[in-house]
């Protein structure tokens, strides 16, 4: 470790921003991925880890991602569930890594929802 | 840096790692890695999160949700159900104790969603054995303004302006004491934090300490600059050993990231802090003694003046504060002294941390703005008392300070209110008492502490407490006299006036209070040889009123002695030779019969004359 200035100090605030938001709710948007029996076994998990990928290598520290159980479409898995806090829920269904990397670019970064894979929008939150 | 899509905020303090917290962390990672979502769940301890009595306590965010009473066998049903799943384990919420629904996210619990935290605002959201997660929440900011945009002058200004008041007890002004010590001329000073913490029952102090021990080193930093000392110490008793590997390591940490030492973040200004650990002596608390002690003496008070600001450790000026005190500090710094005036009274601003335990449901450690009424700490944050009992007094501010009765309930919790009951604010530990408790006793337990503990240098506190414990004693095995009670309050008045250090003077005002507000219970005891609690065993009679009984048997499950003897269905009865007064019985006779009675001890011998 180095002897710190007090420009230091906001860099490693900074680089803690992802933990420090994840836990006191400073994020912007925020992904459930369906986690029921029937999502795993769809590939959810997959998706998961395509979109952590993605998260990780854009470097984006207020975008949270959560996992929930059973979503009731259990033909439609993997699914997804985008959220920009403050406006309508979208839900997104038969996915893969390529879709959850496009949605994350598209929707995610760009605030566009991919149309062609959402099932519905506004549907309920998951708490 | 990595990508977490949860973090697991497991409790580490004291009271959750003695719950076996430390093996459910070894277990869960385990659980985590197996798997193999190791990369996607990060597991941290943390420091005391407040509700110890329901810990183990884990916190996953993002979503915030709250788990307790979490064993080694939980663990992998939670980590498939919650973290794979998504399905948060219902079971092991918390449930309000009336309505007996779950509760999933911790700031709908109502023992949470009431308090605000300034001096625990780190508290179960950072590691704290990492200083970047400190950082991370703005720590060392404060001291970086201090260091570099402010003067001694301004800083001073600041804290006085914010109504700071030391949170070790007396409640003396923080930035007048500071003042004081900045204007004495001196090559050396010092900066001391009290973290003695030796009222019984009281654990904030130590879990500032757990939980967020960089708090209390960016405070002293500040306090360094404002008063220009160069070396400070932390008193800590050596009860508290995860107080002291935490605060270890925050210093290192902060030392190698050049935030102790010589030239603190490049400003030129030179601080560093030692640890001191005391042996846990009560007095050694009391400020004269606290020095005496880092000198390496025996810790006994002495007079005062000259005070420590003029002479204090190795007869330097000195600031001594509590703990929670300099927690306060950073951000008052940061946001100023208007910010901090904006909750609590007038003349008590800001939060106070009370730990809260006894007869409740809901224990533990609990910050509230100054004002908030008693009734609102026992009722909507402490979840009322436990088993629906009635309340009956909360014991506040230790062996120094007083029990405040039912129709006092309404008081506001500010040192002019609290001290206007006879009670004082202390530390902060609040014990509340239900209808079980026998004032006389509660009194007799707190002297006999004190009387233990005095050191013993000044006659009246060394002789006067011990002979007052010795009346009630007396009093409450059944040989009081008529004028006992005088005698109290006269011997009270004489160790207050005469003794040289604060425990000698606060000494009495647990039989002072418990006097003036339950001087019945005084009575009953002394006149009519009767406890009416069923506590004091000499002076009871536990017997079953025939008519109430209806003889459903748990009594006489209850009883160790095997005194209780009766049918099913029909009414019991206690053979007074084989009872020894457990009052095992009382306790679980059905509120709706009530069939067990407690009467005077001499009342048998009276119906048989
Ligand atoms: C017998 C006795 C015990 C004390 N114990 C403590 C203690 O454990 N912790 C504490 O902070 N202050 C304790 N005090 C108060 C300290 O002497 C001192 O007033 C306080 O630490 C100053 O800090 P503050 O101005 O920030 O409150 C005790 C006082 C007496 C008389
Ligand atoms: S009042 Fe009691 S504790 Fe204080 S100096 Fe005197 S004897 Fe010691
Ligand atoms: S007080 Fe205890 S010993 Fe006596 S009868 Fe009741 S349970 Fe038995
Ligand atoms: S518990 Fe109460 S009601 Fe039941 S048998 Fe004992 S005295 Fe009677
Ligand atoms: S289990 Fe996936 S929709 Fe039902
Ligand atoms: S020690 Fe875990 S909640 Fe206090």
């Amino acid at each position: 470790m180095q002897r710190l200035k007090i420009e230091d100090l906001q860099k490693i605030k900074e680089e803690y921003k992802a933990t420090s938001s994840l836990r006191t709710g400073g994020y912007r948007a925020r992904v459930t991925v369906h986690m029921g029996t029937c999502g795993i076994a769809a590939g959810a998990r997959n998706i998961m880890s395509a979109l952590l990928d993605e998260i990780s290598k854009s470097g984006v520290t207020d975008i949270a991602v959560t996992t929930s159980g059973c979503a009731g479409l259990c033909s439609r898995e993997p699914m997804a569930t985008v959220e920009i806090i403050n406006s309508a829920p979208v839900k997104y269904s038969d996915l893969t890594e390529d879709k959850i990397r496009k949605i994350f670019k598209e929707h995610l970064l760009g605030g566009n929802i991919v149309e062609e894979y959402a099932l519905v929008i506004g549907s309920e939150t998951t708490y | 840096m990595e990508k977490y899509r949860a973090n697991l905020m497991l409790c580490a303090g004291t009271g959750c790692v003695a719950c076996n917290s430390l093996k459910i962390r070894e277990v869960l990672v385990e659980e985590i890695k197996r798997r193999g979502l190791h990369e996607e769940i990060k597991v941290v301890l943390t420091g005391c999160n407040g509700f110890c009595a329901q810990g183990p306590v884990i916190s996953v965010y993002p979503e915030g949700i709250f788990y307790q009473k979490i064993t080694v066998d939980d663990v992998p049903y939670l980590v498939e159900e919650h973290l794979l799943k998504g399905r948060p384990v219902e079971r092991l919420m918390y449930r309000e104790p009336e309505k007996k629904v779950a509760v999933p996210v911790m700031k709908d619990i109502p023992f949470f969603s009431l308090q605000v935290l300034r001096v625990l605002r780190n508290k179960g959201l950072i590691d704290p054995e990492r200083i970047e997660e400190y950082i991370a929440r703005d720590g060392y900011f404060a001291a970086a303004k201090a260091l570099t945009q402010m003067t001694p002058e301004e800083i001073i200004k600041m804290v006085k302006d914010s109504g700071l008041r030391g949170r070790g007890g007396a409640g003396f002004p923080t930035g007048l004491k500071w003042e004081f010590c900045s204007k004495v001329r001196s090559d050396v000073k010092y900066i001391l934090c009290n973290g003695d913490e030796g009222d019984p029952g009281a654990f904030m102090d130590r879990s500032v300490m757990e939980a967020d021990p960089h708090s209390v080193l960016e405070g002293m930093i500040i306090g360094a600059k404002a008063i220009d000392a160069t070396q400070g110490y932390i008193y800590v008793r050596a009860e508290y050993p995860l107080a002291v590997k935490r605060l270890s390591i925050a210093i290192e940490q902060a030392r190698e990231y050049g935030l102790l030492g010589k030239d603190i973040l490049r400003t030129g200004f030179n601080f560093d802090i030692e640890i001191y650990q005391g042996a846990g002596a009560f007095v050694c608390g009391e400020e004269t003694a606290l020095m005496r002690s880092i000198e390496g003496k025996r810790g006994m008070p002495r007079p005062r003046p000259p005070f420590p600001v003029h002479k204090g450790l190795w007869e330097k000026p000195s600031v001594l504060n509590n703990v929670e005190t300099f927690a306060n500090i950073p951000p008052i710094i940061l946001n100023g002294a208007e910010w901090y005036r904006s909750l609590g009274t007038e003349k008590s601003t800001g939060t106070k941390v009370f730990a809260l335990t006894g007869a409740i449901n809901n224990i533990g450690l609990i910050e509230v703005p100054m004002g908030v009424p008693i009734r609102t700490i026992i009722y909507d944050i402490g979840g009322g008392i436990t088993k629906g009992r009635k309340f009956k007094a909360v014991q506040i501010g230790g062996p120094s300070g007083g029990c405040i009765p039912e129709s006092l309930i309404d008081t506001s919790v500010d040192y002019e209110s609290i001290t206007a009951t006879g009670a004082i604010m202390g530390s902060g530990g609040m014990v509340v008492m239900d209808d079980l408790n026998c004032m006389v006793n509660v009194a007799k337990f707190f002297l006999e502490f004190t009387t233990d503990e005095s050191c013993g240098k000044c006659p009246p506190c060394r002789i006067g407490t011990k002979v007052m414990l010795d009346k009630l004693v007396d009093i409450t095995e059944g040989r009081g006299n008529e004028g006992d009670i005088e005698l109290l309050q006269e011997l009270s008045q004489d160790v207050i006036d005469t003794s040289l250090c604060g425990l000698g003077q606060t000494a009495p005002n647990p039989v002072l209070t418990t006097i003036k507000y339950f001087r019945d219970e005084y009575e009953s005891h002394i006149k009519e040889k009767w406890c009416k609690a069923g506590v004091c065993g000499s002076l009871v009679t536990f017997y079953i009123d025939e008519a109430a009984c209806k003889g459903c048997g748990l009594c006489l499950k209850a009883c160790p002695q095997s005194a209780i003897t009766g049918e099913k269905k029909q009414p019991h009865r206690i053979d007074q030779e084989l009872c020894i007064k457990c009052r095992s019985c009382y306790e679980v006779c059905p509120t709706k019969f009530n069939a067990v009675k407690i009467g005077p001890a001499d009342m048998l011998v009276k119906s048989e004359k």
